[in-house]
């Protein structure tokens, strides 16, 4: 498989920002070597400071620096980055609004076998529900840099979730990120797949596998989950009359839910989700995992077919 | 607009102190009194807030901000400005007659407090009100904030130096104390905390609630210069606040020993009067005895 993981390709990301803008800080809760800050660290020690095993504070921190005018990144765990300092996320980056990164590595249950403490499933619903952030969960190492790059470049708070494993390239390097507008990855006309993370290559896989039944899937990426690309959901609402939407999280408060949202209100079509339900996982190998709790190019498939049928059912 | 007790009451502005002025204790008692006054207004006409916790904090405010502190009115965003921040945000109504008095924004605004469409929120905004640093309200996030501020003067090469002020109450939360161990790693010698201890939290005393002695050996445990005053007496809040400025490699915390609702008879040592607005009677009444 080509592919780096997306913590990777941020660490080596910031490095490449830090030489172009001393304004950039970086901070960490002793998770440098995991979330891959340790690269900036190295380059920029000045400029980097770890909070210790602090998130709370480590927040507080970044909101102080950004007030005095810096752009900082602050890196930990996605369970922590949400779940630990809420309270303080919501303060800091959503009330005052400020010029904070927050980029959180190890999202989700391919995080693997440290199991279910480690496993954020339900950052998304946290940070989608605060007003004023940005929330990004890019598909691959190549679109990483890009929104991390943009996230530098564009004033106010940022959430962005990263994973831990490899993940296949689905960009070519030209790739050229843009902010809150989703990317059709295939057009096809039965159906949609909204896809994030993870998930866009899976959705991806089930395309071709469903091209060869004769069902012609439309795959979109939304790597921005806030603001959300309403204008796309009701275009392939519109167009190909069934949205099957596939997320590395809880049933509740994630893509899902904000996508349909907007296919109620504008252009009411059948829908299926692909997500993890209302559980948590457990330890296990991160294929092990996505396959257990149902987050396969296969499960794609099956939701596809579902929503396929119930179009055709509605139109007979 | 409803009724406020004595709307108009001409209000003494003082010159702004574009540079650190240099009132006499006499003229600051003046100052402080004359911000008590506004506190107890201002919470009267808003019908609700916290008298209690801002009475005990006015005269380190008034040090802070007619003799100690250096600022621009006129230039909020001044990038050399000394730094005040409010941790215990539902200490407002003193900073907001603070800045107005300082010069930042019309006293006659202060009345507005907790109004729909006032700049003064009940809880600071700094979004929304000229001169405040922080949005704060949810107790124990101002040291951590102070730290990133005093981190980013260090890597800027300002000299402006970061002073945050805390309840007692709020050192019960467990991230006061992780920007404890902080800010002594970061050897942040820039940044002063005064924590004004008037003893009681929003249900009782602070021994009762939540018993936070031996409190000086614990900043002292965390790494941190400590000087104890009487938060009233001015001589000695000046005097810490000078010996601070001495200190190296350190941060310092000025613990500052006050009575919650000083100056007004009734709410002194009061804890019903943490959260809890004066009626008109109760307002005129504590205008007559601060005088």
């Amino acid at each position: 498989m080509a592919g780096i993981s997306t913590r990777e390709s941020y660490g080596k990301t910031l490095v490449e920002l830090g030489k172009d803008n001393p304004n950039i800080i970086v901070l960490d809760a002793d998770l440098s070597p995991s979330t891959m800050t340790h690269f900036f660290a190295k380059e920029f020690p000045d400029r980097f400071f770890d909070c210790g095993l602090e998130e709370q504070n480590m927040i507080g921190i970044a909101a102080g620096l950004a007030a005095s005018g810096k752009t900082v990144f602050a890196s930990t765990f996605a369970v922590f980055a949400s779940c630990r300092c809420f309270d303080q996320v919501r303060m800091c980056l959503s009330q005052m609004g400020l010029n904070v990164k927050v980029v959180a590595t190890h999202g989700g249950i391919s995080v693997g076998e440290d199991g279910t403490s480690h496993q954020a499933i339900e950052d998304l619903a946290l940070y989608c529900a605060l007003p004023g952030l940005t929330v990004i969960v890019p598909a691959d190492g190549i679109e990483t840099a890009e929104a991390v790059k943009v996230a530098a470049s564009t004033y106010g708070p940022f959430y962005i979730r990263l994973g831990r494993p490899k993940t296949p390239f689905v960009y070519p390097e030209s790739y050229h990120f843009a902010l809150g507008k989703a990317v059709t990855m295939r057009q096809g006309r039965d159906a949609t797949v909204m896809a994030m993370g993870i998930m866009v290559a899976n959705a991806l896989e089930a395309s071709d596998v469903l091209a060869r039944q004769g069902i012609d899937c439309r795959v979109i990426n939304m790597h921005t989950l806030k603001p959300l690309d309403e204008e796309a959901v009701v275009e392939a609402a519109s167009e190909t009359g069934a949205i099957v939407v596939a997320e590395e999280h809880l049933a509740h408060g994630g893509l899902g839910g904000r996508i349909a949202q907007v296919v109620a209100r504008e252009r009411p079509v059948p829908m299926g989700f692909v997500n993890l339900g209302d559980r948590y996982a457990l330890s296990g190998k991160a294929e092990e995992l996505l396959q257990r709790y149902g987050l396969t190019a296969r499960d794609i498939e099956e939701a596809v077919r579902v929503v396929v049928k119930r179009k055709q059912a509605y139109l007979s | 607009m409803q009724q406020m007790p004595n709307h108009a009451e001409p209000s003494s502005r003082l010159t702004p102190p574009i540079n650190k002025s240099n009132l006499s204790v006499t003229e600051l008692k003046e100052v402080a009194r004359n911000l008590r006054r506004h506190v107890v207004k201002m919470i009267a006409a808003a019908g609700s807030g916290h008298p209690g916790g801002s009475l005990s904090a006015a005269d380190i405010i008034t040090a802070l901000y007619f003799r100690v502190l250096r600022y621009d009115p006129h230039n909020p965003q001044w990038p050399d400005r000394d730094r005040f921040i409010l941790s215990k945000g539902h200490a407002a109504p003193i900073l907001y007659a603070a800045l107005a008095e300082g010069g930042y924004f019309p006293v006659e605004e202060l009345l507005t407090l907790r109004k729909l469409d006032s700049r003064l929120q009940g809880h600071t905004d700094r979004n929304l009100t000229p001169g405040v640093e922080m949005s704060a309200g949810a107790l124990g996030q101002g040291l951590s904030f102070s730290v990133g501020v005093a981190l980013a003067a260090r890597l800027d090469r300002r000299d402006y130096r970061v002073y945050v002020l805390l309840s007692d109450g709020e050192c019960d939360e467990g991230q006061t104390w992780e920007a404890a161990l902080s800010a002594a790693h970061f050897k942040l010698d820039n940044l002063v905390a005064i924590v004004d201890c008037n003893r009681l939290q929003l249900s009782g005393w602070t021994r009762d609630i939540m018993n936070l002695e031996p409190f000086a050996q614990k900043w002292q445990a965390f790494g941190w210069h400590t000087v104890e005053i009487d938060g009233h007496d001015f001589d000695g809040i000046l005097a810490a606040l000078q010996e601070c400025q001495n200190m190296k490699a350190k941060p310092t915390v000025v613990i500052a020993h006050t009575t919650k609702g000083k100056g007004v008879s009734f709410m002194e040592n009061n804890v019903s009067f943490h959260g809890k607005a004066p009626t008109p009677e109760e307002a005129e009444k504590a205008l007559k005895e601060l005088g």
